[in-house]
């Protein structure tokens, strides 16, 4: 590939969005706006991260390889929800993570992101400082906004999506790929 | 990235042509002026990365893209 210096961002028509409410059916142009949103979110993570995300309403992100080869933790990256970390060996979920990217470049605009851009940002967040989105977060304790049970639950069909996926699996219990 | 929206393309050119990288350049500051964080995606063997930049000559020569989308706040 050549040297092209793509710079992409935002510009283009608002949409009067006024959330995701469960059960409501997105316009015309909010499902538009996901659609590109989870295109670029593929482009960047990839096609297997992309297909999870369909799949279980949520982006994965692990910490690095520990003295074992596995990630100690690992990040439900859920869309306008808080992040939750937890410890890919008990699969316990151990803190949320409150943060948004609100969008406040056009005063009376409206401020979400589309889901797939909230999760992608959240992930580069993550990916790219890690520190310093933590120091941006409110740090609650597990099961302040999201039901531990649930989180639980997500861990477990995270560990079930990435197993069949990962020839090199182990048997035992946590997450045997990290990213 | 922009809200109701989703991103778009808002500049393209060869850092090498000299012209271009300029154009580049102020694109890149123009977003920074606003608040935004910028991240360069990367994808090695398969494993995908994201760096955050804070100024266009961090920037990798060979990076394809440059994403934007808003700072993140405490929620």
């Amino acid at each position: 590939m050549g040297l092209l210096g793509a710079i992409r961002d935002r510009l283009g028509r608002r949409g009067n969005r006024r959330g995701l409410a469960i059960g409501r059916k997105l316009t015309p142009e909010e499902r538009a706006a996901e659609d590109r949103a989870e295109d670029l979110l593929g482009s960047v993570v990839g096609d297997d991260a992309l297909a999870a995300y369909r799949v279980l309403g949520f982006l994965h992100s692990f910490g690095s390889n520990e003295a074992d080869g596995l990630p100690g933790y690992g990040y439900l990256i859920y869309p306008h929800r808080p992040i939750v970390s937890f410890d890919t060996r008990s699969g316990e979920p151990l803190n949320e993570l409150c943060v948004r990217f609100p969008d406040r470049t056009e005063e009376g605009a409206p401020e979400r992101l589309p889901d797939a851009d909230d999760v992608l940002a959240k992930w580069m967040a993550l990916r790219g400082d890690e520190l310093g989105l933590l120091a941006e977060a409110n740090i609650d304790r597990p099961g302040t906004q999201i039901d531990p049970a649930q989180a639980r639950r997500d861990i477990l069909r995270l560990q079930e999506w990435i197993s069949p996926h990962d020839s090199s699996a182990s048997d035992g219990p946590g997450f045997a790929r990290a990213e | 990235m922009r809200s109701g929206y989703g991103d778009q393309l808002i500049a393209e050119g060869d850092p090498g042509v000299e012209e271009q990288e300029r154009e580049l350049i102020e694109a890149f500051r123009r977003q920074l002026d606003q608040g935004l964080w910028a991240a360069v995606p990367t994808s090695e063997n398969g494993h995908r990365e994201a760096t955050l930049v804070r100024d266009f000559s961090e920037v990798p020569r060979d990076a394809e893209r440059v994403i934007f989308f808003p700072p993140a706040a405490g929620g």
